[in-house]
């Protein structure tokens, strides 16, 4: 085995690991940093891909700032989670319906790594090629984003805006409505 | 949040939050020739803010980077990055085509990607710095 398969391995058998335990776990606070730890993980296997880009943003956004937020929404709703009375028969039905359509969904799909799938026969081809010339900048990724996909870029930054606005409707109201003379209910 | 952190902590941070900050303004101006650009350094930037916040505590933080300017931050990033693609419609392109921003295609390419990087890296700091404030000064008066 080489190095890359022990190191794959390894990360996802991680991974698999820190899903289950997250399953278990009722302790919000523990389950935040859990996840941030999976979120690490995930970008791990990234490198392993050879996505540094992706990586480089889950490492920062799942990781970091995610589990900021999250342990800030944890210390306004409390720390344990709420025991749930319903029966759990129908949640696992959902989810083991839903599991085996997405593994019936990957059957036809090509091979990890096929140089023929059709992502790799469509525009990518063209952007490898071309970019060189057409925008002049060694990172790839970056030229996709941020002028092919210029469109999609400005659309994720529009979403990432749409969600200041309504935290800041969502919280930013409370706050002063609280602060009002007492008029309400 | 009380200010009155550990010693450890706050000499920690000391070192630590400047080259992050330095670190986040290398990715958004480094992105055209490594990996990042500028979602991770607005991520980055708004770690570094967010960690100060957290060892220093928001009041201070917020003298800095006071609520009101860093609400303009959030829609002056997304406007600069639609504010490219109007301007190229009006220098006869299409709508974000950078090819006509300047005589030469190639750096027009290269002024439109570094201005909508920088859009980008503006809201996403802003919108991180923001969210974080909000959940605070909510956790604060409840």
């Amino acid at each position: 085995m080489d190095i890359q398969t022990i190191v794959d391995i390894s990360l996802l058998t991680l991974l698999a690991v820190t899903a289950l335990i997250l399953l278990r776990l009722n302790n919000l606070l523990a389950a935040v940093l859990l996840s941030g730890i999976y979120s690490l993980l995930t970008a791990g296997l990234f490198v392993s891909l050879d996505a540094v880009d992706v990586a480089f943003t889950e490492a920062a956004v799942g990781a970091g700032l995610t589990t900021v937020l999250l342990l800030g929404a944890v210390a306004i709703t409390g720390r344990e989670q709420s025991v749930t009375r319903h029966s759990r028969i129908l949640p696992i039905a959902v989810t083991t319906v839903t599991a085996a359509a997405l593994i019936y969904g990957t059957l036809d799909m090509p091979k990890f790594g096929d140089p023929m799938a059709p992502i790799h026969t469509h525009v990518a081809p063209r952007y490898i090629e071309m970019s060189g010339e057409e925008i002049g900048i060694p990172n790839i990724v970056t030229s996709v984003l941020a002028s092919y996909r210029g469109y999609d870029t400005l659309g994720e930054v529009t979403v990432v805006f749409t969600a200041a606005i309504g935290v800041m409707l969502l919280l930013g109201g409370v706050i002063k409505r609280k602060s009002k003379p007492k008029k309400h209910e | 949040m009380n200010n009155r952190r550990s010693l450890i902590l706050r000499e920690v941070s000391n070192v630590v939050i400047p080259s992050v900050l330095l670190y986040a303004l290398y990715v958004q101006f480094h992105g055209e020739y490594g990996p990042g650009g500028g979602f991770q350094a607005g991520v980055i930037f708004a770690a570094g803010v967010i960690l100060y916040a957290l060892v220093y505590g928001r009041k201070k933080t917020q003298k800095i980077f006071p609520t009101s300017v860093i609400r303009y931050f959030v829609s002056i990033g997304l406007l600069l990055y639609a504010g490219v693609g109007v301007a190229s419609m009006f220098m006869g392109g299409n709508f974000l085509d950078y090819n006509v921003l300047s005589h030469d295609p190639q750096h027009g390419q290269h002024l439109g990607i570094l201005l909508i990087e920088l859009g980008v890296g503006i809201t996403v700091a802003a919108v991180m710095i923001m969210i974080f404030y909000m959940l605070d000064e909510y956790a604060e008066k409840k």
